[in-house]
């Protein structure tokens, strides 16, 4: 920041009428990223979400800090792996759903090893 | 009365493996040095198996095996990155914090009244799981030598939910009779080797001892340990950052180096990590000293120390200047026929930059150089480290191994985390 204020005495010509309206450039980190110390980046692979828009390969900005919601999409932890679903709490039992026919509702009960790791904030995808 | 707060990341390193493997929860996790030679964080399940801290890997190979120990390599930049996330929400919440180690800060409290104090612990302690997935113990007492104890009452007891205010002289009493003195902040080996002699066995035992008895053999700083106890603060806020009196790194190699050149490309990278962290300290070196060793393990192979050590007419902090001289310090201690094992480089006498003798006969127009440095820092810091170096230098981790390294998670776009689903 001090090197742009430097160049601008330097030139001693006419000055530019756009520097009293300086204003911070757009960045996306801080759109996105709301939480910094709470928030993971991950890479999508398969298709059970396709018809929520979540293709594989794409980039998931996951907020650990963001309490989960019924109907919210989570990363979820399910007896050993991680999964992209959408989260249904019913209650007794959970349902976690995908977003592709061929593939069926999970259901997670007391006798799961569950949790929800994080709540999915941002998609990011390349087209 | 005024309080600090101790906040103690648990088990760090194996928690933030355990963070992007959550399966790996209750179940034993250990992590290994540079170049896995040893054991350098335990989870509790390791603990209970009688493992110590900084056991060789190959001693305990068949408790490996037989109780399906997941073994890490490190993954320092993993560590430093949750570190900050955990560093920055202690920031977040309380009036002021101290970092004391990578997995460690104080908090300061002062302003915080009594009552709030214990749910404050808690919360915070939980927020940091939730958020971040570290488990944190925080204590709280009078003094630091006391949060410090709190701190580690909270890993023995998990009611404690992550958060113990410690204060009432009751309590302190009660819970330093059942603290071994040797595991007290400031008692080094030594005074308890000295303590135990004496028939002090718990932290109590010395807390009863008159202070002169406690001045008499273990001087003020003895006396400073003896009065935090007992409720005095006697270690402020940034007494506990010594200004450093040296700075060096080196490193084991994966593979034994027998050429000048291999050695060359590890001092010159290592030269150029030591005159980045002077500059990160606003420090300048008037001695530098470079060494290399073979394998002391193997009885086999010739056995060979060498160590070079040169002054500088005007303190340094710059990379090119202190990779020349290290370059040629190698070459008069490098001997062929020998399999190195080990190097590093070593800065002494250490001053601030801002108080370096200039000299009559300097070679160097050193401004235009600490430009070229800051330069050099700032870009590297933009797109990450060694965008621009030397062209002898390498990246550190080529010298280590480290087999059984977990992902770069938060730090490298191609590492990030994968979601089948």
């Amino acid at each position: 920041m001090s090197k742009e204020v430097e160049l601008a005495e330097i030139h001693a010509g006419f000055p530019s009428p756009a520097e009293d309206f300086m204003d911070v450039a757009l960045d996306l980190n801080k759109e996105l990223v709301r939480n910094p110390s709470s928030t993971f980046f991950a890479r999508v692979k398969g298709v059970s979400m396709i018809d929520d828009g979540v293709g594989d390969g794409d980039m998931l900005i996951i907020d650990k800090s963001v309490e989960p919601t019924d109907g919210c999409l989570a990363v979820c932890f399910v007896d050993g792996e991680f999964t992209l679903k959408r989260y249904r709490n019913m209650g007794d039992y959970a349902l976690l759903m995908p977003a592709n026919k061929d593939f069926k509702p999970i259901r997670v009960d007391a006798d799961n090893q569950f949790a929800i790791w994080g709540v999915v904030r941002y998609l990011v995808k390349k087209v | 009365m005024a309080f600090v707060g101790l906040c103690d990341c648990n088990n760090f390193f194996v928690s933030c493996e355990r963070v992007f493997r959550p399966d790996l929860e209750h179940k034993p996790v250990m992590v290994l040095s540079n170049n896995d030679g040893c054991i350098v964080a335990r989870s509790n399940e390791v603990k209970a198996l009688g493992i110590k801290m900084g056991t060789p890997l190959y001693q305990v190979r068949d408790l490996v095996k037989r109780h399906n120990i997941s073994v890490f390599s490190s993954n320092y930049q993993l560590y430093g990155d949750m570190s900050a996330r955990v560093m920055n929400i202690l920031r977040q919440t309380a009036p002021g914090i101290e970092v004391y180690s990578i997995d460690e800060a104080f908090l300061n409290l002062e302003e915080m009244p009594v009552g709030k104090l214990q749910p404050f612990a808690r919360e915070l302690s939980a927020r940091i799981r939730r958020e971040v997935g570290i488990p944190v113990s925080i204590g709280i007492s009078p003094t630091k030598t006391l949060a410090k104890i709190a701190s580690k009452l909270c890993k023995q007891y998990p009611a404690l939910k992550g958060g113990c205010l410690m204060y009432r002289t009751q309590d302190v009493e009660k819970v330093l009779a059942r603290f071994p003195v040797g595991d007290v902040w400031g008692i080094g080996r030594r005074s308890r080797a000295k303590l135990e002699m004496l028939g002090v066995a718990s932290a109590l035992d010395f807390y009863n001892m008159k202070s002169a008895q406690v001045y008499n053999m273990f001087t003020v700083t003895g006396l400073r340990t003896w009065k935090e106890l007992h409720g005095e603060p006697c270690i402020g806020f940034e007494d506990v950052q010594p200004d450093r009196q040296t700075v060096c790194i080196s490193r084991s190699f994966a593979k034994e180096m027998t050429t000048v050149e291999e050695l060359d490309a590890a001092i010159s990278t290592f030269t150029g990590k030591v005159a980045e962290k002077l500059r990160k300290a606003h420090l300048c070196a008037e001695q530098m000293s470079v060494f290399i060793l073979t394998n002391r393990f193997r009885e086999d192979a010739p056995q060979n120390y060498q160590m070079k050590t040169t002054l500088f007419e005007v303190a340094t902090d710059d990379t090119l200047e202190m990779s020349e001289r290290a370059a040629q310090c190698l070459r008069q201690i490098f001997r062929p026929g020998y399999a190195y094992k080990k190097a590093g480089v070593l800065c002494t006498r250490l001053v601030p930059k801002r108080g370096v003798q200039a000299s009559m006969l300097d070679t160097l127009d050193r401004n235009k150089r600490a430009s070229l440095m800051d330069t050099i820092d700032a870009i590297n810091k933009l797109e990450g480290n060694y965008t621009v170096r030397l062209a002898s230098q390498g990246e550190m981790d080529q010298f280590s191994a480290r087999a059984m390294t977990s992902r770069r998670f938060t730090t490298r776009w191609d590492e990030i985390m994968e979601v089948k689903i």
